[in-house]
C-alpha cells in the first residue's frame, strides 16, 4: 500500500494522463470494440454452431471444422488450391512486382516519375468499384470481345474463346484483374522508403566496390527500407485473401465449375446463398487465421536477417 | 567510365534511365489501357457500342450514356439526387468522424503514456489484417441488434474504425518531437490544446493520407447498402450504380455501366492526386519496426 501510495506521489501527473490517455483513445476504442472486436468474437462462437440466421443457433461443437477438414470437398478440391494460387501469384508476386516498380521508379527523375506512379497506382483504385462492364467487355465470349478480335486480327486463334465460361481460363483472369490492381498502399510504402533512403550510404557504397545498380538495390537500398518492407507485405497479404469481389462480379457465385472460387466468395455462397451461418462463420475464422499465420511468417522472414 | 553510384531520386535524366523506361513505358500503357478503355466507352454513342469489329477508342464523344442514366433512375422510383445526397452524408460524415478519432486515438497512443497502451495498440497492429468480409454476418447481427438498420449510422459507424488509418497516423505522430509537447505543457497547455494547436497542424499529410484510405473505403462501399439497409431510399449512390452495372446485360447497357464505373472511379482518383504529396510524406513513415 505504501508502495502504491509512494508510486503516486511522485507520479501525480501520471494518474491524470492516465485519464486523458483513455479519453483520448475511448471513441476509437468504442466503435472499433463494437464493429470489429466483437464481430470476431462472435464469429468464433458462431463457427461452433449450426445456424439458419432464423432459429437460436444451436451448440454442435467442433463439428464444422471436422466438416471443413473431411467432407467440404469444394472448398478442398476448388476452394483451397485456389485461394493458394491465387494468393500466391498476387500476394507473393504483386509484392516483388511491386517493390521491382517502385525501385525502377526511383531511379527516374521526379517528373517522369510521379506520373508513372500514379498510372500504376491507378488501378488499385478501382478495388471495390464495380468495373465488371470493362472486363466483360473485353473478355466477352464471342467476335465482340475486345480481346477476342484482336486475337481473331493477329492471326493467333481461328474461333472465339468462351472466356469466362471456360473453366481452365477463369483463374488466371482474375489473377491477372487482382495483379493488375494489387499495386495499392503497399507500392506506395515501397516508393517511399526508397526515395528516402539515406543518399550519402549510396556515396560511400560506390567507394566500396558496388559497380551497378543491381548491387545497390541488393546492399543498400533494401537493408534500410525493412519496415516499409513489412509494411507492404502485411498490406500483400491482405490484399491477397480478401478479395473475392472480382470473380463473383466476373462469372457470379458460384463461378462455373468452381474454377475461381476463392475463400471469400465460400463465406459468402455458405453464408448468404445457403444461410449455413455457423458454417460460414468457420470458414471465416479460418480464413483469419490463415491471414495471421501468412504476416507472422512474413515478419519473421523479413526480420530475421538483421 | 567508373560507377558513380547514388541513382536513387536523380535530379536529371541520364543515359543509363533509358533501359528503365523501357520496361516501365510498356508495363505502364498496359496498365493504362483498362482506365483508358472505361473512359472511352463512357463516351461512346449507340452505334459505336454495337460496332464491329469492336473499338477501342471512341470516335464521336457523346454525353448520351449519362444523361440515359439519369433518365434510368428516374423510371426506378427513387431520383438519382437521392442517391447521390446519402452517398454524400455518408462519406462526409464517416470521413470526418474517422478522422477525429484516428488522430485523438493515434495522438494518445503516440505523446500520452498509460495503461494498456501496448496492449491496445499490438491488437490495432493485429487488426490491420481484419478482413470484413470475413465478419459480414456477425456484423450484421451487430447491427440489427443496436436496431441500427436502415439508418445513416449503418453506413456509417462500421467504417469509422480504420486499423491500417490509426497505424499510419500514429507512425507519424511519432515524428512530433516530444519536447514540443513537453515546452507546451510547461506553458500550462492541456492533453487536448497540445493535440489541437500542436499535433494536428504537424500531422497534417498523415491526416490527408487517412482521409484518402477512408473515402476509397466509404465512396465505393456495396457492403452496407446491400446487408445493413433494407429501405431502398437509404442506400448508396455506389449500390444504384452497382444495380445498372449488374442488370445491364445488353451491349447497349454497356455505355450506361461504364458511365456508372466512370463516375464512382473519378472522386477516388482526383482526391489522390490532390493529396498524393502528403500520401508519400506519410509513407515514408509507414513502416513496421
Amino acid at each position: 500500500m505504501a508502495e502504491v501510495i509512494k508510486r503516486r506521489g511522485t507520479a501525480g501527473k501520471r494518474e491524470r494522463s492516465n485519464l486523458s490517455g483513455y479519453l483520448f483513445t475511448a471513441p476509437y476504442a468504442l466503435i472499433f470494440l463494437v464493429f470489429i472486436l466483437v464481430p470476431v468474437l462472435l464469429a468464433v462462437i458462431l463457427s461452433f454452431t449450426n445456424f439458419n440466421a432464423i432459429e437460436w443457433p444451436e451448440w454442435v461443437g467442433f463439428l464444422n471444422y471436422i466438416t471443413i477438414l473431411t467432407s467440404d470437398e469444394v472448398f478442398m478440391q476448388y476452394v483451397l488450391p485456389n485461394t493458394v494460387i491465387y494468393a500466391v501469384v498476387v500476394g507473393i508476386g504483386g509484392y516483388i512486382l511491386s517493390f521491382l516498380l517502385a525501385w525502377m521508379l526511383c531511379n527516374l527523375t521526379r517528373g517522369v516519375r510521379t506520373v508513372l506512379a500514379l498510372i500504376i497506382y491507378s488501378p488499385s483504385l478501382t478495388a471495390g468499384v464495380a468495373m465488371t462492364v470493362l472486363w466483360k467487355v473485353i473478355f466477352s465470349g464471342d467476335q465482340t470481345g475486345l480481346l477476342n478480335s484482336w486475337l481473331m486480327s493477329l492471326g493467333i486463334i481461328d474461333e472465339p474463346i468462351v472466356w469466362l465460361v471456360n473453366t481452365s481460363y477463369l483463374l488466371p483472369i482474375v489473377i491477372i484483374i487482382g495483379l493488375w490492381s494489387s499495386m495499392g498502399i503497399g507500392f506506395l510504402a515501397m516508393i517511399a522508403g526508397i526515395a528516402n533512403s539515406d543518399e550519402s550510404l549510396y556515396e560511400a557504397g560506390a567507394i566500396d566496390g558496388i559497380s551497378n545498380r543491381f548491387q545497390e538495390m541488393i546492399y543498400i537500398t533494401i537493408p534500410q527500407m525493412k519496415p516499409q518492407m513489412l509494411f507492404a507485405a502485411v498490406m500483400a497479404v491482405v490484399n491477397a485473401f480478401q478479395n473475392g469481389m472480382i470473380s463473383a462480379l466476373l462469372t457470379g457465385n458460384p463461378s462455373p465449375g468452381y474454377a475461381a472460387q476463392l475463400i471469400v466468395n465460400h463465406i459468402e455462397d455458405y453464408g448468404f446463398l445457403r444461410y449455413e451461418m455457423g458454417y460460414a462463420a468457420t470458414v471465416s475464422v479460418v480464413l483469419l487465421l490463415i491471414v495471421q499465420i501468412f504476416s507472422r511468417a512474413a515478419n519473421r522472414l523479413l526480420t530475421e536477417k538483421d | 567510365m567508373a560507377y558513380r553510384g547514388r541513382h536513387i531520386n536523380p535530379r536529371k535524366f541520364e543515359r543509363g534511365q533509358i533501359k528503365i523506361l523501357l520496361i516501365l513505358l510498356p508495363l505502364a500503357l498496359f496498365m493504362a489501357m483498362p482506365i483508358v478503355f472505361i473512359i472511352s466507352h463512357a463516351f461512346k454513342p449507340m452505334e459505336e457500342l454495337f460496332a464491329f469489329p469492336p473499338r477501342f477508342f471512341v470516335n464521336n464523344p457523346t454525353l448520351d450514356n449519362f444523361t440515359k442514366l439519369i433518365k434510368f433512375s428516374r423510371s426506378a422510383g427513387i431520383p438519382l439526387t437521392r442517391y447521390l445526397f446519402n452517398s454524400l452524408i455518408v462519406t462526409v460524415l464517416t470521413v470526418a468522424m474517422s478522422l477525429l478519432l484516428t488522430t485523438c486515438a493515434a495522438f494518445a497512443f503516440s505523446k500520452i503514456k498509460f495503461r494498456g497502451r501496448a496492449l491496445m495498440l499490438q491488437i490495432n497492429q493485429i487488426a490491420i489484417m481484419f478482413v470484413a468480409t470475413a465478419v459480414l454476418i456477425p456484423r450484421y447481427m451487430v447491427i440489427s441488434r443496436t436496431g441500427l438498420i436502415d439508418t445513416v449510422l449503418a453506413h456509417v459507424l462500421p467504417l469509422v474504425a480504420m486499423p491500417v488509418a490509426l497505424f499510419l497516423v500514429k507512425q507519424f505522430v511519432d515524428q512530433v518531437p516530444d519536447s514540443l509537447i513537453e515546452a507546451a505543457h510547461l506553458d500550462g497547455a492541456t492533453d487536448l490544446q497540445v493535440y489541437w494547436k500542436i499535433v494536428l497542424p504537424i500531422i497534417r499529410p498523415a491526416v490527408a493520407t487517412a482521409m484518402v484510405l477512408v473515402f476509397q473505403q466509404v465512396w465505393t462501399n456495396l457492403e452496407t447498402s446491400s446487408y445493413f439497409t433494407n429501405d431502398e431510399s437509404m442506400k448508396t449512390l455506389t449500390f444504384y450504380m452497382n444495380t445498372l452495372v449488374n442488370a445491364s446485360n445488353g451491349v447497349a447497357g454497356q455505355g450506361v455501366a461504364a458511365a456508372a464505373s466512370l463516375i464512382m472511379f473519378i472522386p477516388n482518383l482526383i482526391l489522390f492526386i490532390i493529396c498524393q504529396n502528403a500520401v508519400m510524406n506519410t509513407m515514408a513513415n509507414s513502416g513496421i519496426k
